[in-house]
């Protein structure tokens, strides 16, 4: 899993480091470090975290890690099916 | 041959056509690049997309590089950038766009290939400035950091234990690179050319509390010094440093943290309004041409883009930030496949953050405008506070020390031009927040270091030159 905080967004509420603590952590007072590549067993706590965050700050995709969206040759077009980002958008 | 399609009239048809089949290419696959092709799916857009990139890798983050990468808790190759939806694009990663044919809606690449487009989006960014001398910038032990590779090879040295680390310039940048040098341990030495560090973005105020939280960690700060010259052994080897006060310091790795260069030389000659100070556009994205007329069809977003900005005195400005990228990227894309009346402008309120030394230091505004400032909460001393910048009688900016929750306030005082100094008593105010005091911006016109000459005036007869001594 891929994940991208909005750090002008955030506030350090510090939800994130409370329910994922091994993914994110606070740096003094209110400074969020956090891995941008969250371990799949760490799924479910990275999305309580993204849900549980008050400024919905985190962003989070589960796509393929290549994504498959390559569209070969020209004229080609259109996003490709079946595959989703999960997560509220930041911005 | 593309002439025709999509472009131009909107009464037409064409529009529809674009949105339907047309081809858009976006220059630049970092953040911005990404950003807009994800907005243009959103919006419908389903004709071809190509996004060209220099950098073999997919889009990644690069905020983390100076910080978790350096520190070795996340792996420079694990930044990529989550997805926000999938973008069916043409990714022509580790090619470097090489010209622009404006009239035949070509894009040029490196090795010859052209790319035709009905629709452009330019978001080549910037890139490290380099060391100005070629020779002492290949010495090994010589880096600058950008790009995750810069970041990889970065991390590698750090962590074989450097003997001391020298950062070259105090911006957000250099600071944080000794931030993280101090964490792993390090001697490191910062040589700021400036009164203090961060000066040049939140003035000599800012920057005073900026050098003391340095000096705390055990930083060598050095201001008001530039160096002079790096000096390598027998092998190639960094082995010294030479400082304008006549000292020199030993060290084996030295970090070029002095700014960034706009990539825009892919565009000279093409007739854009692009140059060292970025690509020029209008508050919807589109790019000016050299006559100072807009295009139509080919627009901007990112670290490359200049953008007039209504709140800030239509001033042109280049704002590198992450938070810039992705509005500015989310418009221009919105923009390019939106028929006139539709079309919005870029308004994002400037904002940026960096974390270094435990402390998380954000701003909102544009800070270099500010004539005074007020620590409205907290105090410098304890490096908690939250300072507001004014402007000719209004709030221009705001800047925290580990107080963001006070941020999303002073963008509105900003949004809506309140008076300055602010008019409301707040909690917390100290001795420090008693009354405004110069912000401390050096003045942009007098250089830091070298005599120079500058012309003034309009009409020939009214032509100045004036020569200013080197600053001692």
């Amino acid at each position: 899993m891929r994940l991208v905080v909005d750090l002008n967004r955030c506030q350090g509420y510090a939800q994130c480091a409370f329910l994922a603590p091994d993914v994110f952590t606070l740096h003094g007072h209110e400074a969020l470090r956090y891995t941008p590549y969250a371990d799949d067993s760490r799924r479910e706590q990275v999305a309580r975290a993204v849900a549980a965050c008050p400024v919905g700050a985190i962003l989070l995709d589960d796509l393929p890690e290549n994504l498959p969206d390559d569209v070969a040759g020209d004229g080609a077009g259109g996003p490709a099916d079946g595959l989703h980002a999960a997560g509220p958008g930041v911005g | 041959m593309s002439a025709e399609r999509g472009g131009g009239g909107e009464g037409d048809g064409s529009l529809e056509r674009l949105r339907r089949d047309g081809r858009i290419v976006i220059v630049g696959a970092s953040l911005a690049g990404l950003r807009a092709a994800e907005t243009l799916r959103e919006q419908g857009f389903t004709g071809s997309l190509t996004l060209i990139g220099d950098e073999p890798e997919p889009p990644y983050d690069r905020p983390p590089l100076s910080k978790q990468v350096l520190l070795g808790t996340v792996d420079a190759d694990r930044t990529t950038l989550p997805r926000r939806r999938a973008i069916g694009a043409r990714w022509r990663l580790g090619t470097a766009a090489t010209g622009l044919d404006l009239a035949a809606r070509r894009v040029r690449l490196a090795g010859g290939e052209e790319v035709p487009y009905d629709r452009l989006l330019i978001a080549t960014g910037v890139r490290a400035r380099p060391w100005p001398h070629p020779a002492e910038a290949d010495l090994d032990g010589v880096f600058t950091l950008r790009t995750g590779r810069d970041a990889a090879r970065l991390r590698r040295r750090l962590a074989a234990g450097p003997r001391r680390v020298l950062v070259i310039g105090g911006g957000f940048m250099g600071s944080e690179i000794a931030s993280a040098c101090r964490e792993l341990g390090l001697p490191v030495t910062v040589v700021e050319r400036g009164p203090a560090p961060l000066v040049g973005a939140l003035g000599g105020v800012i920057g005073q509390v900026a050098a003391e939280l340095q000096r705390a960690h055990g930083v060598d700060l050095r201001c008001s010094v530039m160096v002079t010259g790096l000096e390598g052994d027998a092998a190639g080897r960094l082995r010294r440093a030479h400082l304008s006060d006549g000292t020199a310091l030993e060290v084996d790795l030295a970090v070029v943290a002095l700014g960034a260069v706009r990539n825009t030389e892919w565009l000279a000659g093409s007739g854009l309004g692009a140059g060292p100070r970025g690509v020029a556009c209008d508050a919807g994205c589109r790019a000016f041409d050299v006559r100072g007329l807009v295009t139509d069809d080919v627009f901007v977003a990112g670290d490359v883009a200049r953008t007039p900005h209504p709140l800030f005195g239509y001033q042109f400005l280049s704002l590198e930030h992450w938070g810039n990228a992705v509005a500015q990227a989310e418009v221009a894309a919105h923009n390019m496949v939106s028929p006139g009346p539709d079309r919005r402008p870029h308004l994002w309120i400037p904002a940026f953050w960096s974390a270094q030394f435990g402390v998380n230091i954000k701003s909102v505004g544009v800070p270099t405008m500010g004539e005074e400032l007020l620590i409205a909460q907290g105090s410098l001393a304890e490096r908690s506070f939250t300072g507001v910048y004014g402007y000719q009688g209004r709030v221009i900016a705001a800047v925290t020390f580990d107080q963001t929750n006070w941020l999303d306030f002073y963008r509105r005082q900003i949004e809506t031009a309140a008076p300055f100094p602010p008019v409301c008593r707040t909690v917390d105010r100290r001795p420090d927040g008693l009354r405004p005091v110069p912000a401390d911006f050096p003045d942009p016109s007098l250089p830091t270091h070298g005599p120079t000459v500058t012309l003034s005036g309009y009409s020939p007869t009214d032509r100045r030159i004036v020569f200013t001594p080197a600053r001692g």
